[in-house]
């Protein structure tokens, strides 16, 4: 079962009066564990295809498919908790609640899952030191960096050990080191928890990490190169 | 449950977000609430007044009279039971504040002038029990009891009959048989009352002198009997109708006095409309801080949503705030008004502004009178209003659909 199958999407967006392909046809299929960057030129649909796979938009044709069950027909219920329970989420826009320090973040997800509070709290502990955001637990968005907000955003996305993580630019806002080190989680998890991830970037330096890469450009998928031959 | 943890945490803390506009709701809650409660209380303390004064005429929350004496308050129309045969009956059952009277029409004369009166003949120790108004003598005495051979009339009968204390007067009236029934009473006191003309009408007489003259025995017109409570009589009205002879009729004072009765019901319905009126001022308020909120969080509200929080619990989240809200400007308008009120409690002199008011009945100290009733009324209305009021910014927050909300600059 893959994790992730699309069925020739098309989604076009108006501006002005000028029509604009963000998905022309896309279709691709993402199996279990995989580890995959889409990379295209800003506004290539990037955005766009992460979140038709993550029921956050509906296609205007075509099919998805996630974990083996078909959502672009599901409730907004269903997609709500298919998001909850089953995807990690990284946005490219706009990632923390202002009013909740780092770990409340972290935690949020997991709250509205009814995790623990013992269990919540060992779990985001854990992920925010791993991500070197140790000792910044109570910090609000605001008192942090762009580079430390955006760890906690991706420590939130991973910390519930989600099946499928959908990061949009995860390391936009990070220095190299820490874009290396964020790299490494991600293929840890991947490794040792099956997770699968898509990851969204024009960084070749997280291009470089992927098993597979799928190049977009003007939404359509122009390349798809298997980087490290199984 | 942790769920409703993350909301109640959420709602907190946007609620501290906007320090100024919070402190100024919170502030225009307070004034609201406390002008509803403080307002409500000084309106209860003056209807308090002039209903007290009513049911003081000739007391009793509960009355028994003969069918049909209501229309014809004459001497024909007495009780079935006797003075004696009550009397027995009411301290059987434990009911201690309870009096039994001769009331009929009658002619007072002087040696200069004649009035048309209602003539009394009491038990002076039972109509204190019950602090009806001839118990308030100002000149002269009390009737000794119900054997007294003097008259007590009010100061104002005194001076329209021209006749003080020490002089004596003549009433005449009717016994069963309409033949004329008179007799002559020395005043031996003049009580004072709020109303005029309650000093012009009624004259006390001991009620054993009364019945003699009116040559009818031991019988009475009228009983009286008092509770703890004149806002709640029911329970009092079934224990003396089972009491009574069932041919007679009991009545509570609201029936018997309509005007009374039903300034009592105008005033329970004036006490809730000047609370909404109040309510619907703030708001318009509420609203708008609300739709601010909601306005400037639609990124986060996105977020939230697109992570896979339910709609309902972002309406939640904007209820809970508002209610929040709500609450902490209730519990500060509450303590201004009862710390407004407390002080108050021994009554405010608006004999400068009442001139006149003594007409109605209303006396010139205002006792503000709190009661609890009014006071949840009020905390209900703005709670209950004020979660209606933020149901449509909220449910709006709900409706947002993600991505759009969390891409919103
Ligand atoms: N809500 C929208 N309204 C109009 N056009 C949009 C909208 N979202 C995306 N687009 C357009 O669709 C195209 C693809 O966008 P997007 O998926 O965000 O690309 P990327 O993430 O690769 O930069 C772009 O041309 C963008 O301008
Ligand atoms: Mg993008």
């Amino acid at each position: 079962m893959s994790a992730v199958r699309c069925i020739d999407l098309c989604k076009t967006y108006r501006q002005g009066d000028q029509d604009i392909k963000a998905l022309d046809h896309v279709s691709l299929e993402i199996a279990a564990k995989g580890f995959v960057c889409l990379s295209a030129p800003s506004g290539g649909g990037k955005t766009t295809l992460l979140n038709a796979i993550g029921g956050l938009d509906i296609p205007d044709s075509g099919e998805v498919w996630v974990a083996g069950q078909r959502i672009d027909q599901l409730s907004k219920g269903a997609l709500a908790s298919l998001r909850l329970q089953q995807i990690g989420f990284v946005f490219q826009a706009y990632n923390l609640i202002p009013v909740l320090s780092a770990r409340e973040n972290v935690e949020f997800v997991m709250q509205v899952q009814g995790v623990s509070k013992d269990g919540r709290r060992e779990k985001s502990t854990a992920i925010l030191k791993e991500v070197g955001l140790a000792g910044l637990e109570d910090r609000r968005p605001a008192e942090m960096s762009g580079g430390q907000q955006q760890r906690v955003a991706v420590a939130r996305a991973i910390v519930s050990k989600p099946a499928l993580v959908l990061a949009d630019e995860p390391t936009a806002n990070l220095d190299s080191k820490t874009s290396d080190e964020l790299m490494e989680l991600f293929v840890e998890l991947n490794e040792h928890h099956g997770t699968t991830f898509v990851i969204a970037t024009h960084d070749r330096r997280v291009m470089g990490y992927a098993k597979r890469l799928i190049k977009m450009l003007d939404g359509r998928i122009v390349d798809d190169i298997n980087q490290r031959a199984a | 449950m942790n769920y409703a943890g993350i909301i109640i945490t959420l709602a907190w803390r946007n609620l501290w977000r906007n320090h100024r506009r919070t402190l100024i709701m919170v502030a225009a809650i307070s004034v609201g609430a406390w002008a509803m409660i403080f307002m409500t209380s000084l309106m209860r303390g003056m209807v308090n007044d002039m209903l007290r004064d009513g049911i003081r005429v000739l007391p009793g929350h509960v009355q028994v009279h003969h069918a049909a004496y209501r229309d014809d308050p004459s001497v024909n129309n007495l009780l079935a039971m006797t003075a004696g045969e009550v009397s027995a009956a009411m301290t059987a059952a434990g009911i201690e504040r309870f009096t039994a009277r001769v009331r009929v029409p009658a002619i007072i004369s002087s040696e200069r002038e004649s009035r048309g009166i209602t003539f009394v003949g009491v038990d002076p120790r039972q109509e204190a029990l019950l602090d009806a108004i001839g118990s308030a003598i100002v000149e002269g005495e009390a009737l000794s009891g119900p054997d007294d051979k003097g008259v007590i009339i009010g100061q104002k009968l005194a001076d329209k009959l021209d006749t003080r204390v020490g002089k004596r007067v003549v009433v005449m009236s009717q016994d069963p048989d309409n033949e004329v029934a008179d007799r002559g009473f020395r005043v031996v006191g003049l009580y004072a009352a709020n109303l005029a003309v309650q000093e012009e009408t009624y004259a006390f007489a001991g009620r054993e002198i009364v019945q003699a003259m009116l040559r009818i025995g031991d019988g009475v017109s009228e009983v009286a009997v008092s509770g703890d409570d004149y806002r709640d009589v029911s329970q009092l009205l079934a224990q003396v109708s089972a009491l009574m002879d069932e041919q007679d009729e009991v009545l509570p004072w609201q029936e018997l006095d309509a005007y009374l009765g039903t300034m009592l019901g105008v005033m329970d319905g004036f006490v809730l409309i000047w609370v909404i009126v109040i309510f619907l001022a703030l708001s318009f308020g509420l609203v708008n801080t609300l739709v601010m909120a909601v306005f400037e969080r639609v990124r986060e509200i996105g977020l939230m949503l697109a992570l896979g929080m339910r709609p309902s619990s972002i309406l939640a989240q904007i209820i809970v705030e508002s209610i929040l809200l709500l609450v902490i400007g209730l519990s500060v308008g509450n303590a201004l008004a009862f710390a407004s009120i407390v002080p108050l409690q021994d009554g405010i002199d608006i004999s400068i502004v009442a001139e006149g008011m003594e007409m109605f009945g209303a006396s010139s100290v205002l006792y503000p009178e709190l009661q609890m009733n009014d006071v949840v009324l009020a905390n209900i209305v703005v709670l209950l209003l004020g979660f209606l009021a933020s149901l449509s910014p909220a449910w709006r927050a709900s409706r947002y659909e993600p991505v759009e909300a969390i891409t919103k600059v």
